[in-house]
This record gives structure tokens, C-alpha cells and sequence, in this order.
């Protein structure tokens, strides 16, 4: 476990400010207590001061995962999310799609969102714009990207894709193997 | 009174006389073992530990060792004496034991790259004569280096073969050859000692190559950005460029629980430093802002448009009626008129 150098802090929060903008500030300055993120085993892991020194009595190799995983840094030192960090980009997210709940089960099965299921969309949603992705009843489902802007998705056919899928909760079962 | 103290004091001189020759004669049961040339001296005579216990330790021990000294001076006083520069001094012999040495022997060298093909392949060195029969000298001359013999470096001229370039300088090409295989020797030698020594030799991607490969590229690119006054520490890299690998620089971290305000402050310079750098006018957004403008337009002239078509259709009359009409709306005030029908429905 390590303090991500400047590099990779850069490409993390290049990466989450495609969701939650400028609200990554609430999550490095936190007023109840001191928050950081660490690496470890190419993961980036997001804990609270204490945490982190609990975790200091484990073994490198011992160590399975230690506060919540964001996800991780390919080979090519690219950043991709976990659906781990569902948790701290629903509260932040700037642009949010709403699924109906007759399409919310092929987004949890991995499924692109279609404009047949989009509830409602934010309004100035830019293309390929992340997005948070809620059911109806405003439980976050998961995260993507958006395919279209608010504008387009009003005039494309119904079968077309509109949010591209990128992590739901449906892989907590079908990842949980792989998921830290 | 007088004779007696004379006797007394001839006593005590006699007395003192036999301890000052007693102090230089020492009785051993053994003879000790002189290396005169180690200055060493061995006594082996058994130590009575009575008298250790009895007397002090301290002062049997001082004492043997000033007699044992005595013992080895003396000896030392038997060898050929001689006069310099006002101090006497004597001529050690040749050591007679033999001392092992400080270090452990020097390991024998390692065999050079050459040496290990050749013990595989069972090549062995044959020995030419020094001096070879030079036809032109007509004399006995050292076959390699400086006035060798058939020295063909010497020739006033030189055949050009036939597929060769007329235009080339034969004599240069060949000061050139001679110059790159004493380069290359040069080169493997450091190799055969870097290899001896484990370590890593330094350089080794820019050997001349026909062609180079995408690793030996690489590796020619960092050492030609390290090679400028400042070592290349002013040399910007490209955006996209990867690190040069097997540079001897390691990665450095910071400590895993170390200052965390510092880290938080950091990050938050570096979330700062990533704001400026959005452009404040976000092309697409605005593309988009003038669309969704353009779509609301649209929308309400259609309403305007489709109450109107009602009316139009009510009276049974082509849209162009709605039209004209449309064009009186403004002035009669009509927005207001409809919001009034909107909310009813609301409620």
C-alpha cells in the first residue's frame, strides 16, 4: 500500500470529475475526519486515516482490501471505476439518468440503457458525459457514459442506446469474486 | 666507625653492582624460541601458579614480561651491529616462521567471453614466433606493433577492387576498419570486465547497428536526451512519452502514514490547477444550450400554431387563415390567454 504519486492522482481525478465535477473536493476535504486514497495492488483504496493505520498491521500479501475500492489502474495506466465506488459518486453525481422499472433489470444485468427505458435524463446532459444511473425511485443503479445529449435523446428512436454502461450493482453478484 | 661504613658502602656498591647485572641476566628453566626476524620470542616454561596466586597478578605479570623482553633484547644484541647516524642498530635475520596473510588469495580472473568459446570449442593457443623474415627489409622484424614486418599500413598505393567505388579512398576506408575493430575490441573488453564485476555496461544501446530496434531506438532516445551539459535535466518530454527504462533511477514514494495535510493540500492544488485548465466555454454545452433554445421556440410557436390549427379546423379553413392570424396574436396579448387555459388543467 502507497500514496498514489502526482500521475496518478491526476488520471484518478480526471476520472471522477467525469461524474461528480468539482465535488471531488468534498471527498479529499472532509470535515469529519481525515480522508485518503491509497494504492494497493494496482487498486486505488478510498479510507479514513484510522482505517489506514488498522490496515498497516496486514501483510502486503495478506492484505485483501482495506476501506472502498474505486477501482483500479490498467496496465496502461488508465483509470477505471469499480462499481465499489457507487457509494461516494451517487450522493455528488452532476448529471443523473433515471431508468424505468420496466428497464432497470437489463441495465442490471449489464445491458446499455435504451431510450425505450430512460425515464428522465438532466437537462444539458453533453455527449459521453458520465452519468449516475437511479432507478424511478431514486436508488442508484449504477454509472455510464452518456451516448446522447438531453437534446438528441428526445428525437432518437426508441431503440437506440442512450446511457452506455459501465458498472451496476448486478455485478456485486455476477464480479463478486473479483470485486475488493 | 670510619672502616666499617667504608666496608658497609663497598658491600652495598658490590650488591647494587650484582642487580644491575642480575637485571640484564635472566635464569630460564627453558631455553625461550627466538624469530629474531618477528621479534618473537616464546616462552615455555610451565607458569607456577603458586606464585600467580601469592604474589600480585599484576606485578607477576609485569615482571615476566620485562624478563622475557630482557631475554628477547639480548638476543637481539647478538646480531652484527652497525653505526647510523649516532644510533646503533641491529641486523635482523630473515623471519623463520612463516606468517599467514591478511587477506584471502585473490580470486583467479575470470574468463573472458573469447576464453569460455573457446575452452567449448577446444581451441587452444598456439604460439607464433616473435620475429617473422621481412622480404623487403631483408631482415629479421617483430610481427605485430611499431616497424613490424610486411607492414602493409606502409604501402604507397593501394588496388581498388573492382566492385568497389572508384571515388573511394582506399586508404581511408581501411585507417577507418582499423579504427572500428580497435573500438569494438575497446568495447568487448569493458564488457568482459563488466561481466566479471556484475554490473550492467553502460551504453550498450548505441552500438552502431544496421538497423535498430523499437527497444534500442528507445534506449538510444533517453541516452541522447541525458546527454547534454545539464545531463538532460532541462529536456521536456514528450506528452505521451513512456519513462526510459533501466536508467538506475528508482521510483519514489511517499511514506504510506506520512503528513496527511500536506497530501490533502496537494490534491486540492492539483484539483484547483485541473479547474483552470477547463476551458470557460464549453463548445458542445453552448452547441447544445442554443439547441435546446431553439427546440423551446419551436415548441411554443407549434402550440401558438396548433391552437390556432384547431380554431382553423373548426371553421373548417385552410391553415393559412391560422397564419394571418397568428401574426395579430402578439399584439392582442395571447401568452397570457394561454397560460390562463394551462393552469386549469394543472389544477
Amino acid at each position: 500500500m502507497r500514496p498514489l504519486t502526482e500521475e496518478e492522482t491526476k488520471t484518478l481525478f480526471e476520472k471522477l470529475s467525469k461524474y461528480i465535477g468539482e465535488n471531488i473536493k468534498l471527498l479529499v476535504d472532509r470535515p469529519d475526519g481525515t480522508y485518503c486514497f491509497r494504492l494497493h495492488k494496482d487498486r486505488v483504496y478510498y479510507m479514513s486515516e484510522k482505517i489506514l493505520k488498522l490496515a498497516t498491521h496486514f501483510s502486503r500479501d495478506k492484505l485483501v482490501s482495506v476501506g472502498t475500492c474505486f477501482g483500479k489502474f490498467t496496465k496502461t495506466s488508465k483509470f477505471r471505476l469499480h462499481i465499489t465506488a457507487l457509494d461516494f459518486l451517487a450522493p455528488y453525481a452532476k448529471y443523473k439518468v433515471w431508468v424505468k422499472p420496466g428497464a432497470e433489470q437489463s441495465f442490471l444485468y449489464g445491458n446499455h440503457v435504451l431510450k425505450s427505458g430512460l425515464g428522465r435524463i438532466t437537462e444539458n446532459t453533453a455527449q459521453y458525459q458520465g452519468v449516475v444511473v437511479y432507478s424511478m425511485a431514486d436508488v442508484p443503479l449504477g454509472f455510464g457514459v452518456a451516448a446522447k445529449t438531453t437534446q438528441e435523446c428526445r428525437r432518437v428512436d426508441p431503440m437506440s442506446i442512450v446511457v452506455f454502461h459501465q458498472a451496476d450493482v448486478g455485478e456485486f453478484i455476477r464480479n463478486e469474486d473479483t470485486l475488493t | 666507625m670510619a672502616a666499617c661504613s667504608v666496608e658497609e658502602l663497598l658491600a652495598k656498591a658490590e650488591q647494587e653492582e650484582a642487580e644491575k647485572l642480575k637485571s640484564i641476566t635472566v635464569l630460564k628453566e627453558l631455553e625461550l624460541d627466538f624469530d629474531i626476524g618477528n621479534l618473537l620470542a616464546c616462552d615455555k616454561n610451565r607458569i607456577e601458579s603458586r606464585d600467580f596466586r601469592e604474589q600480585k597478578k599484576e606485578d607477576f605479570l609485569r615482571s615476566l614480561a620485562r624478563d622475557n623482553t630482557q631475554l628477547l633484547i639480548n638476543e637481539i644484541w647478538k646480531q652484527p651491529t652497525e653505526r647510523v647516524e649516532e644510533a646503533i642498530v641491529a641486523k635482523l635475520p630473515e623471519p623463520t616462521i612463516p606468517l599467514p596473510r591478511e587477506k584471502p588469495p585473490p580470486k583467479p580472473r575470470p574468463p573472458t567471453r573469447w576464453e569460455q568459446f573457446a575452452k567449448l570449442k577446444g581451441i587452444q593457443k598456439k604460439k607464433k614466433t616473435n620475429l617473422v623474415w621481412d622480404e623487403t627489409a631483408k631482415e629479421w622484424r617483430r610481427r605485430w606493433g611499431y616497424k613490424r614486418a610486411n607492414d602493409n599500413t606502409k604501402d604507397w598505393m593501394a588496388e581498388v577492387p573492382e566492385t568497389a567505388d572508384p571515388n573511394e579512398d582506399q586508404f581511408a576506408k581501411r585507417i577507418k576498419a582499423k579504427k572500428e575493430r580497435v573500438a569494438k575490441n575497446e568495447f568487448n573488453r569493458l564488457k568482459n570486465i563488466a561481466r566479471a564485476q556484475k554490473v550492467k555496461v553502460p551504453g550498450v544501446g548505441l552500438t552502431p547497428k544496421t538497423k535498430q530496434s523499437k527497444d534500442e531506438l528507445g534506449r538510444a532516445v533517453s541516452v541522447a536526451k541525458t546527454s547534454t551539459a545539464s545531463m538532460g535535466r532541462f529536456q521536456d518530454s514528450l506528452p505521451k512519452e513512456k519513462r526510459a527504462k533501466n536508467t538506475g533511477k528508482k521510483r519514489k514514494f511517499e511514506p504510506l502514514i506520512g503528513d496527511f495535510s500536506n497530501e490533502r493540500q496537494k490534491q486540492l492544488e492539483l484539483l484547483k490547477v485541473m479547474d483552470s485548465k477547463k476551458p470557460k466555454l464549453d463548445i458542445t454545452k453552448a452547441v447544445n444550450k442554443q439547441m435546446r433554445e431553439d427546440d423551446r421556440e419551436e415548441a411554443a410557436a407549434r402550440h401558438k400554431k396548433g391552437k390556432k390549427g384547431r380554431q382553423g379546423n373548426m371553421s373548417g379553413k385552410p391553415r393559412g387563415k391560422g397564419g394571418k392570424g397568428k401574426g395579430g396574436r402578439p399584439a392582442g396579448g395571447r401568452p397570457g390567454g394561454g397560460k390562463k387555459k394551462g393552469k386549469p388543467g394543472k389544477h
